[in-house]
């Protein structure tokens, strides 16, 4: 029989291969699936593995989708590499959605002609304010009163999806809008300036890039980005090298928190053009996958941002194309983790054939 | 005093799947394994149940089918995280993530249907007693179910020789695999129970709470369950207060929209949530008392060397 025996060091060839294996599995689930379903599997595959890849117009729609997994992903992979378990992103980048919407809807009504390029910092800002104040709560909940960040980064989730509600359905509505939860449109000034004519993909893709850059010389360049790390491995050795798990904590938090809140501000200042009670719609979640997919590394974040909106993308395409409920997406998206995470397994230890006694 | 015997029973009512779920937790937790899967095994679990009870048309076969559910869910993750030793906070979350997208993708065949006309289930004469008749005794079987289940698992762990195994195991796995305890069968069948009680939870929500089933229906129950085992420092009988604290938070709620207070629904549906992370932070004031009471190898791997 087989039995798993530890490796005297990690396998670097395996962390590697895993994310690899990983997708060969989801393909393999996702085709017997199709033909489950009576639906033609060649189809089914190409619709999530070609299509969100053909032509110019798919692929700005891919980094489209890819702007705020990049951002989120990056932000937790920083938590969860000092062993900080932020898995309330989603809340976070709500919170900057209404933030950054809130004053997108100033400038609206001000009718201040403040220019595309002047705006777009601006509600950068107000997106990681927003998202950083919320990731804020948590980290002060658990630094003080030692409350877990897991559950209260969680239910602020809902409390965040409960005050944007709240918001459209009340102070923020658009009065003319035929009593629809939803603001008025964004005044034309405010939206993110796109890089393509015509296409939707908007200046906060090359943000994204630039952060995961950013995140790289901070986490391998610098002195503090060690600091911040060993506390996730070795936080008896964190604490001997004299490095504060509570700067780690705040740190990494209201990072993430801010990472998730521009993502969210980009999103309703970018292709929302508006509030409304469906701004939430799983990044938060999804950027947790793409965290462990990437291995929590800044590039191979970038990377599993680009395969998870491609699951997302084709997820919406096959409701048209193949007859199937876009959640779909969500089904491959935790078969991904699930084989990532067995795969993982042959990083620590290695499968050895025994004989039974 | 007819107001106020409503409010028990619709107490009474909300807090029952949070109560059976709770303790589930508490029984895996007990063993030493965290599954932050509670909400995906829920989902699963009152999709099934929905569904099963929809095609059969019997209530008990889908509550049996959700608590089947549950329990296989419960045992993949139980295999990942005891046999493969993945990351028991990853796999759990990876569980409620899976639940969540699988849920929402076979479930839209039964968005909008409707189970057959609900079962009275009041008991005969002692629902007629004024106030305590309709504040208790007009409730669904699992609400009296949930009481005995709370005896039931405070008996195993305290007063059985299988209920000590189970907490050594959680305490120090590896004494217990030293004197020859087989640590992971017995961790995975503890998981496995946790499984089929969140399961028999999430059942009730869409047979017999709801009784519709909606994506997302279950709205972060399966975690407030998992703040319970906290809040109830790892003890049966405080899962059952808590859980009643929070059905009454979620009915006062609607009790107080009943009674013309001007708040706007929104907020007061955060009331719960926010409920949680206030009790969180009593509990947690006090890291030297959650240590106390903590199954010593919570969330921690164990990899015996065989």
């Amino acid at each position: 029989m087989i039995q798993l025996e530890a490796r005297t060091a990690p396998s670097l060839a395996m962390s590697v291969l895993s994310p690899l294996v990983a997708l060969l599995v989801t393909v393999v689930v996702a085709g017997l699936l199709f033909v489950a379903l009576g639906k033609d599997p060649v189809r089914g595959l190409s619709v999530f593995l070609v299509e969100p890849f053909n032509g110019t117009r798919a692929l700005t729609e891919l980094g489209l989708k890819a702007t705020p997994l990049v951002l989120i992903s990056l932000g937790l992979a920083l938590c969860y590499r000092s062993n900080v378990w932020n898995i309330g992103a989603e809340g976070q980048f709500l919170l900057g959605a209404i933030t950054g919407g809130w004053l997108a809807l100033w400038v609206t009504d001000s009718g201040l002609a403040i220019p595309r390029w002047a705006f777009f910092p601006l509600v950068t800002l107000a997106g990681a304010l927003g998202g950083g104040l919320w990731a804020g709560v948590v980290a002060f909940l658990r630094d003080r009163f030692h409350a877990s960040e897991i559950l209260v980064s969680l239910m602020l989730v809902y409390v965040a999806n409960l005050l944007l509600s709240y918001l459209v359905f009340g102070p923020w509505k658009d009065p003319n809008g035929f009593n629809f939860p939803q603001t008025v449109n964004f005044a034309a000034n405010t939206e993110i300036p796109r890089l393509v004519h015509g296409m939707r993909l908007n200046a906060g893709f090359p943000v994204a890039l630039a952060t995961a850059l950013a995140m790289w010389l901070f986490l391998f360049r610098t002195y503090g980005g060690v600091q911040l790390q060993v506390g996730g491995p070795a936080p008896a050795a964190a604490r001997y090298a004299g490095f504060s798990s509570r700067t780690a904590l705040w740190m990494t938090l209201v990072t993430s928190g801010a990472l998730a809140g521009v993502a969210g501000a980009y999103e309703v200042a970018g292709p929302m053009g508006q509030l409304t009670p469906h701004v939430a719609t799983g990044y938060g979640f999804t950027a947790i996958i793409v965290a462990f997919v990437g291995r929590l590394h800044p590039l191979g974040c970038v990377l599993a941002s680009g395969l998870l909106s491609m699951f997302l993308i084709g997820g919406e395409l096959a409701q048209s194309r193949v007859g199937l409920p876009s959640a779909l997406s969500g089904v491959f998206q935790g078969v991904l983790l699930f084989s990532l995470l067995a795969c993982d397994t042959l990083i620590l230890y290695r499968p050895r054939w025994r004989r039974t006694a | 005093m007819n107001e106020l015997a409503s409010l028990v029973a619709a107490t009474l009512s909300a807090g029952t799947p949070l109560a059976i779920a709770g303790l589930g937790l508490l029984v895996n937790e007990r063993a030493g394994i965290l599954n932050l899967g509670a909400e995906g095994m829920m989902l699963v679990a009152a999709l099934t149940g929905f569904a099963v009870c929809f095609e059969t048309g019997n209530d008990w076969i889908g509550f049996a089918a959700g608590a089947g559910a549950g329990a296989l869910v419960a045992a993949c993750f139980g295999w990942l995280v005891i046999w493969l030793n993945t990351n028991q906070y990853a796999t759990g979350l990876a569980v409620s993530l899976f639940g969540g997208g699988f849920t929402a993708f076979v479930g839209v065949a039964y968005v909008g249907k409707k189970l057959a006309e609900r079962a009275d289930y009041s008991i005969p004469l002692l629902r007629d007693i004024p106030f305590l008749g309709p504040a208790l005794f007009r409730q669904h079987p699992l609400v009296y179910f949930t009481v005995a289940a709370t005896a039931g698992i405070a008996w195993f762990l305290y007063r059985t020789r299988a209920g000590l195994v189970l907490r050594a195991i959680g305490e120090s796995p590896e004494s217990a695999h030293a004197l020859g305890y087989p640590v992971r069968p017995i961790r995975l069948l503890a998981v496995s129970v946790g499984g089929a009680m969140c399961g028999l939870a999430g059942a009730y929500f869409s047979i017999a709470y709801a009784p519709l089933w909606v994506e997302g229906m279950v709205a972060g129950r399966g975690w407030i369950a998992l703040a319970l085992t906290v809040f109830a420092t790892w003890r049966p009988a405080r899962i059952l207060l808590g859980a009643y604290l929070f059905g009454g938070v979620t009915m006062i709620q609607l009790h107080l929209q009943g009674m013309g207070v001007n708040i706007a629904n929104q907020l007061m549906a955060m009331l719960p949530y926010l409920a949680t992370v206030i009790v969180l932070v009593l509990i947690s004031r006090n890291p030297a008392w959650i240590r106390l009471n903590m199954p010593a190898s919570l969330g921690k791997p164990f990899f015996p060397n065989l």
